[in-house]
């Protein structure tokens, strides 16, 4: 029993901090809005070249072979910067589920393709601009749609780092993969998207402490005062305990059990949570600035709100809790226990 | 991270349950702050369970405990707690008052003060607030003035957890003439001295949780002085940490509660409001993250890590998720909910949500004020100005 993260765990996830924090900047975000853009190749260029594409794919796919809990760390400091390439949801998701299905897959020897996924859960597919091929869900199958074969009609969301389509495809046109592990993806989606939720929820946090302490009112800065104080503290709460659920889920999701999956549920609840309440927390204490466009932390909002939906709603992860909670024995000696077919 | 348990830590499971199934007592004792004989029959308890070694399992042997590792710790409250076994009666002295003398405490203190601790020969109360000095605890005025190799102690100190029937207390001490966290020192005295008068004062349950102690002229030797003279604040602090960080509340109590709450509602669910479902729940996800967090917190600790200011988030966290844990109970029982036992026994309840409510209603007071704890975040965590 260990709960810590090895150096090289944490080395890899202090690159990717130092990585996209250097050019995910504030300016950055503003230039790719003016341009009605959601995608830097010269970022995605850095991010391939430093191999985290390949975190996740098993060494046989020319991949690293590392683990769910390598890239979540990834996915927290993409969430950060409120990352607008699509690392998480390709590398995490789609790429490994391609290399599940066909492990010789031409598109898998170039770790810059982005390979977009259409789970029947998600009525919109993300990224599909940038996507050198579609995955999609039909009847537990997975089809593989190449860009040229598919209409996209992109669908417009609040969260302008973020490009949505609705994708008209051909199935006689599409490649047909076989019965795919759709769960193992809504799963690794669900706990990426949960490990981003943390990294927005600490930025929406850092961003309203560096106010906190520099804006005055009544002649004190107003993070002196204990109302506003209170937000944050709170805030911060929500992350202590949001965090060891993330890193559990994602040390735990091979087991593909419903304790597993039950865990991953509990991570994208609570962290999601955590996002959306320290981003209005943050938007609280900017004050009328928080509510306008120039300051950034809307951003962070936008994207929380954005994942807290996709990938299954609050409440659909709520009932796979529950189906734990009421059939499978609990207690104190049950946080680690696996699944027991006569609870 | 493994997040699996060893082959030795599965064993020493089963050794830790197996000796609770043949000792924890087949009835529920009285409260111990419900009267004198309850109170003893924890201490009575105390002694059962050090006559297995298991009074302060973390402790080194030499000072009553079995020099067992913080997950070994975890796995035994995971056990004791689900064994339905008695309160700890003296958990001012083994979680607080013990962690702290091991780390500021001298050879010869901890000899006397840790093996009769761990037994429950010599239970503990806490004398941190007077009434004055609550959440502003740096405005301590009782005194202690030297006199040679002993302090005399004078003062008023209030809400003393246990204080009504305990042993010892230990508390915070000024030399006088000292201003705010200076000149304070941390010393121990003996509730059935002479010069110490105290009050039971009625929790809202009507039990006599605490009490008021009033100190005049009251002799100790400097002995009874844990750490250096006027050091008292920064120890105090470090106790502070270590109750609200780790030990002060096992999550197993937690999830013990929870599972009970998800039994409540298979047997109601029924008749009662569909909607109560989502928090029962959340009940669950809570008790969870508690103990993640707390497994997380024991790994860093056992790696050679210090407990910190984040020691405040959890004491928020738990604080709120048992009043939510028992609010929803109550919802659940509804109309019944009010009922004392006996009168309560029909509803099904083993529990006894509606005292463990009211209880729970302390939490975001007791140990440092939920308010408290976000200003420590704030401006400890955060580094937002005072």
């Amino acid at each position: 029993m260990d709960f810590t993260l090895t150096d090289e765990q944490q080395m890899f996830a202090e690159t990717a901090r130092t990585l996209l924090g250097d050019t995910c900047t504030p300016e950055h975000w503003r230039k790719l809005m003016e341009q009605g853009q959601a995608f830097d190749a010269s970022r995605w260029a850095q991010i391939v070249e430093n191999g985290f594409t390949l975190l996740l794919l098993p060494e046989a796919a020319g991949g690293l072979g590392l683990s769910e809990l390598d890239l979540a760390l990834i996915a927290i400091e993409a969430g950060y910067v409120a990352l607008p390439e699509p690392l998480v949801e390709s590398a995490g998701v789609g790429a490994p589920l391609l290399a599940s299905l066909a492990p010789d897959h031409p598109l898998l020897t170039d770790p810059a393709a982005i390979i977009a996924v259409a789970p029947a859960i998600n009525p919109v597919v993300a990224n599909a601009d940038v996507a050198a091929a579609i995955l999609i869900e039909q009847d537990g199958h997975a089809y593989l749609c190449a860009p040229e074969t598919v209409t996209l009609t992109p669908a417009e969301t609040i969260d302008p780092l973020r490009r949505l389509f609705r994708v008209e495809w051909d199935e006689a046109r599409a490649e047909d993969l076989g019965p795919a592990n759709w769960d193992l993806a809504l799963d690794r989606a669900s706990l990426f998207a949960a490990a981003q939720g943390l990294g927005l929820a600490q930025r929406s946090v850092d961003l309203a402490i560096a106010y906190a302490k520099d804006r005055t009112q009544f002649g004190k800065p107003i993070g002196s005062y204990q109302a506003v104080k209170h937000h944050l503290a709170s805030a911060q709460t929500a992350i202590e305990f949001a965090r060891p659920v993330v890193l559990a889920a994602a040390a735990d999701i091979g087991h593909g059990d419903l304790q597993a999956r039950a865990r991953v549920s509990h991570a994208k609840i609570v962290a999601l949570e955590a996002a959306e309440k320290a981003a209005r927390a943050s938007i609280q204490v900017y004050g009328a600035m928080g509510y306008s466009w120039e300051v950034d932390v809307h951003l962070f909002l936008k994207r929380a709100l954005a994942l807290k939906g996709a990938w299954g709603t609050p409440a659909y992860h709520r009932n796979r809790v529950a189906t734990r909670v009421f059939t499978q024995p609990l207690g104190a000696d049950q946080t680690f226990a696996r699944e027991t077919e006569h609870a | 991270m493994d997040l699996t348990y060893t082959p030795d830590q599965i064993a020493f499971r089963a050794e830790v349950r197996s000796w609770l199934e043949a000792h924890v007592p087949k009835e529920p004792l009285e409260h111990y702050d419900a009267t004198r004989a309850g109170f003893e029959a924890h201490r009575q308890w105390e002694a059962t369970l050090k006559s297995g070694d298991w009074g302060m399992v973390t402790w080194p042997k030499e000072y009553g405990g079995r020099g067992l590792d913080l997950i070994q710790w975890l796995i035994f409250e995971e056990e004791y707690y689900r064994a339905g076994a008695p309160g700890r009666v003296n958990q001012n002295g083994i979680f607080l008052l013990g962690p702290t003398l091991m780390e500021f405490g001298t050879h010869e203190q901890k000899q006397r003060f840790l093996p009769p601790m761990a037994s429950g020969e010599e239970i503990w109360a806490q004398a941190w607030s007077e009434p004055q000095a609550g959440s502003d605890l740096a405005g301590v005025r009782s005194t202690a003035v030297r006199e040679g190799d002993d302090y005399v102690l004078n003062g008023h100190k209030i809400w003393s957890s246990r204080a009504a029937f305990a042993d010892w207390a230990f508390g915070l001490f000024r030399e006088p003439g000292s201003e705010r966290h200076k000149g304070m020192s941390l010393i121990f005295f003996r509730l059935d001295q002479e010069g110490v008068t105290r009050n039971p004062i009625r929790k809202i349950n009507g039990h006599v949780g605490f009490a008021e102690i009033f100190l005049e002229n009251v002799r100790v030797p400097s002995f009874n002085r844990l750490g250096e003279e006027g050091q008292g604040w920064h120890i105090c602090m470090a106790t502070a940490g270590f109750e609200r960080g780790l030990m002060l509340r096992s999550p197993a109590r937690f999830q013990q509660a929870a599972a009970a709450l998800a039994a409540l509602w298979q047997s109601r669910k029924d008749t009662c409001d569909p909607l109560l479902e989502a928090d029962v729940v959340r009940a669950h996800m809570n008790a969870e993250a508690y103990a993640l967090n707390i497994y997380q917190t024991a790994s860093r600790l056992m790696a050679g890590a210090k407990i910190g200011p984040e020691a405040s988030t959890n004491k928020i966290f738990w604080s709120e998720m048992d009043i939510h844990l028992h609010e929803t109970a109550l919802a659940i029982l509804g109309a019944e909910a009010e009922l004392l036992p006996p009168a309560n026994k029909p509803a099904g309840a083993e529990h006894e949500w509606l005292d463990d409510y009211i209880f729970s209603l302390a939490g975001p007071i007791y140990a440092g004020s939920n308010e408290i704890q976000r200003n420590i975040i704030a401006e400890r965590m955060l580094g937002l100005p005072r």
